[in-house]
């Protein structure tokens, strides 16, 4: 025994062993390395995508605007004094612009001239003071400053988007207008402001009208439908399954069936849509009912997977213990099981609403890529979703757009942080360890 | 547990509701190419803010799927207008007959250049179409002989040309810009070439299948239906020459410069005058059956063809649109407002 034991400490103790014990070491350490190399890595890649959608996305939030003294000459707007809302809805809006800029560049004449210095102002201010009139039907025969935005070029310019060192005929904002916007920065009349039109505007093809919230609010009543249908569905179907279903064939081919739906690519469920709810249903195109049922189809098989997860992972102490005491099968799966696995299938619900947010493919067959400039107020209404609008942002002509289209990524991200932010709370809220 | 009982009554209530809404659409749905989708939607902005209707909602689906919509028949389930970037065909008027759908309006609307162009970090380029059709094609003739595209620099083809890779990045088959750079640069240059303009007499089809076939060896490289990728591959490779539509020329004119194509210069006047030989008509079409069903659809054909919006100086101009020659303008509005319907004959034979 005791020749033995001096055998094994010689083993362990000698020059080969501990080479052996330094390589397994080192071997420990590389390990570790390549492990936070890997993080590295990822962090790097999120860091790289994130601060260059920032950093072209951050100049979209603010816009220039010119303070112009407009006069709503009475005469222009309403000849006949009625004040009916359908004369004034027709009046030209664009003359006390005009007027406006001619007053403060007294010495711009022509055609040509005019066209260029309306050119700073955006189409907006039009339909803006069409609004405002329309709204207060006194403010006809008075003069008011009013701030009006610059249009898309010029406000380029002034965020130094616009090589001024190129010929003038290879840039959208010739010598004269730049004199001008110098100029009238010069009097003070040019601010940058927040651009509350980008958070509160439906879409536009003027960069600088152009607004997320209708899409944001498509998005949030597609996925509001997808939530309705996808959670109650996909958690009955799981609770069935995991607690009342007897293993069959059956119940093995519904499992296979649903563990396939979860990897199908999502146009097929566009297509799908497309064929049942608009061709067979008849339901209206580019609606968010119809995006948020597509959605869910999508949906649930994530949300069926991740409940029956959770239900599994109760454990059946609990069931033995409330069926011991006399409760019945539904009184334990309600008040006991589901409770308890709440967290693990909300946590799921969520990742799936998530992926169902950043979903286009889907909504391309029932027609929600599609230029919708009114928010919609209604799941029935043409609506599209975010990420569209960043498809068809990224898909314009003009220059301005984008910065627009980072930001609505921007916007894409924090919501769904919030998202993910939500099912990290819900879980530390409601978890139970074991 | 009551809460998702709840639920699901507000989603079958939602559901029954829908077809009631179906039947009474009080704003004009639009479908089409994705060319002229920023034109649309301009006019669309417009019309919305200035008149009492509401705006119209446009969907980019293509020129070909949007017919397809189209065609799909009489009823306000189906869109009222498509848009696109060549005539209607003869089968599509066929199809839209089978469903009931037999008086369109047609609308021309203006022209599209297609241009080819790199970055402004090198030279310009000038091609003639027989040269464009000698870099791109997938077999071309050479000593009499049809042989797979044996150029591999621009210089290949002609000493003048610069020595470099031929890469053009350019639009899918599935699009309409594709199908008009074929039809025009790539058809007008195999007819250049003696053996092939032979070819043409004698047998069409086997012309058209050799002038159309795009080399597949990597000269040509497909980027996707998005423009200013494009542009911004250019960019990034000064070697490389892009195929897009003339408004992101026109919108991005301080980063890349249009190639001349048998010696003229892609811009306005050229192309609206004609002389630009890669130009296209665009087009949108009117279900006439729906007029008076869904409001303001003459209204928003008056607002397409007025001045202010398709003319000389219009918004759309501003935009990119070539327009018409003022005269045949006030034609096409005189015809399209008066909702004269497209004659089979004619667009037969288109």
């Amino acid at each position: 025994m005791t020749e033995g034991r001096a055998d094994a400490v010689g083993i362990h103790d000698d020059e080969a062993a501990r080479k052996r014990l330094r390589r397994r070491y080192a071997a420990e350490r590389r390990f570790r390395a390549y492990g936070l190399g890997a993080i590295g890595i990822a962090m790097l890649a999120l860091v790289v995508l994130l601060a260059s959608v920032t950093r072209s996305g951050l100049p979209a939030f603010t816009q220039h605007e010119l303070t112009l003294e407009i006069h709503y000459d009475a005469e222009l707007l309403d000849p006949d004094g009625t004040r009916d809302p359908e004369v004034l809805g027709r009046a030209d809006y664009a003359k006390p612009v005009r007027a406006a800029l001619a007053s403060l560049f007294p010495a711009v004449e022509g055609r040509r001239e005019r066209r260029q210095l309306a050119g700073l102002v955006s189409k907006g201010a039009v339909f803006e003071l069409r609004e405002r009139v329309l709204a207060a039907p006194e403010l006809v025969g008075t003069r008011e400053p009013v701030r009006v935005p610059l249009s898309d070029e010029a406000d380029q310019y002034l965020k130094g988007k616009i090589r001024t060192d190129l010929p003038e005929s290879q840039r959208k904002v010739s010598d004269r207008q730049i004199a001008w916007i110098e100029d009238l920065r010069g009097r003070g009349l040019v601010h940058q402001v927040f651009n509350f039109r980008f958070l509160s505007s439906g879409d536009s093809r003027e960069p600088e009208l152009a607004g997320i919230w209708g899409a944001a609010v498509g998005s949030l009543l597609t996925l509001l439908v997808t939530l309705l249908l996808s959670f109650p569905v996909g958690v009955a179907a799981a609770v069935y399954l995991e607690e009342f279903a007897p293993r069959n064939r059956w119940t093995d081919l519904i499992e296979v069936n649903i563990n396939n739906l979860a990897a199908v690519p999502s146009i097929v469920f566009g297509l799908l849509g497309l064929a049942v709810f608009l061709n067979f249903f008849g339901l209206p195109r580019s609606a968010p009912l119809v995006g948020g049922m597509v959605l869910a189809l999508m949906t649930l098989p994530t949300v069926i997977i991740a409940s029956r997860a959770a239900i599994l992972s109760v454990p059946p102490s609990i069931r033995e213990a409330a069926l011991g005491v006399g409760a019945s099968p539904l009184q334990v799966v309600v008040q006991h099981v589901l409770p308890l696995a709440l967290p693990g299938i909300l946590t799921g619900t969520i990742i799936g609403m998530a992926r169902a947010l950043g979903e286009t493919a889907p909504l391309l067959m029932i027609g929600m890529v599609a230029f919708v400039v009114d928010v919609p107020d209604g799941p029935l209404a043409p609506a599209t979703a975010l990420p569209v609008q960043i498809f068809l942002w990224a898909d314009s002509p003009e220059p301005a757009f984008r910065e627009k289209t980072a930001a609505a990524i921007m916007v894409l991200l924090a919501f769904l942080i919030i998202m993910n932010l939500a099912a990290v709370l819900l879980r530390n809220r409601f978890e139970r360890r074991w | 547990m009551r809460i998702m009982g709840s639920a699901l009554v507000a989603i079958a209530v939602l559901a029954c509701g829908a077809p009631q809404e179906a039947e009474a659409r009080d704003q004009i749905r639009v479908v089409g190419s994705s060319t002229v989708f920023p034109f649309a939607t301009a006019v669309a902005e417009q019309f919305g803010r200035t008149t009492a209707f509401r705006t119209p909602v446009i969907e980019s689906t293509g020129s070909g799927g949007g017919l397809k919509l189209f065609c799909g028949g009489v009823g306000l389930e189906h869109p009222d207008v498509t848009n696109a970037s060549r005539a209607i065909k003869a089968s599509e008027i066929e199809s839209c007959a089978r469903n009931g759908v037999t008086d369109i309006v047609e609308v021309r609307i203006g022209f599209d250049g297609i241009v080819i162009a790199n970055s402004k970090s090198s030279g310009r380029v000038s091609l003639t179409k027989e040269q464009i059709f000698r870099a791109l094609a997938k077999q071309v003739p050479i000593d009499g002989q049809l042989v797979p595209n044996p150029y591999r620099k621009w210089s290949d083809i002609d000493p003048s040309l610069p020595d470099a890779e031929i890469e053009v990045l350019g639009p899918p088959p599935t699009s309409g810009t594709r199908d008009a750079f074929v039809e025009l640069a790539m058809e007008g240059g195999a007819e250049a070439v003696p053996m092939l303009a032979a070819k043409r007499k004698e047998d069409k089809k086997a012309f058209k299948g050799i002038a159309h076939a795009i080399r597949e060896d990597g000269g040509y490289v497909e980027a996707g239906e998005n423009d200013n990728l494009i542009v911004q591959k250019l960019e990034a490779n000064p070697m490389a020459l892009g195929i897009f539509g003339f408004s992101f020329l026109d919108q991005n004119a301080d980063r890349i410069q249009g190639s001349l194509v048998e010696g003229v210069e892609p811009t306005f006047e050229n192309i609206a005058s004609g002389d630009y030989g890669v130009s296209r008509s665009l087009y949108f079409y009117v279900k006439k059956a729906h007029v008076g069903v869904v409001p303001g659809i003459v209204e928003y054909i008056a607002e397409f063809t007025s001045d202010k919006a398709a003319g000389e100086e219009g918004y759309l101009a501003e935009k990119g649109l070539i327009p018409l020659p003022d005269a045949e303008r006030a034609e096409v509005r005189r015809q399209a407002t008066g909702l004269v319907p497209l004659n089979r004959d004619v667009a037969a034979s288109q």
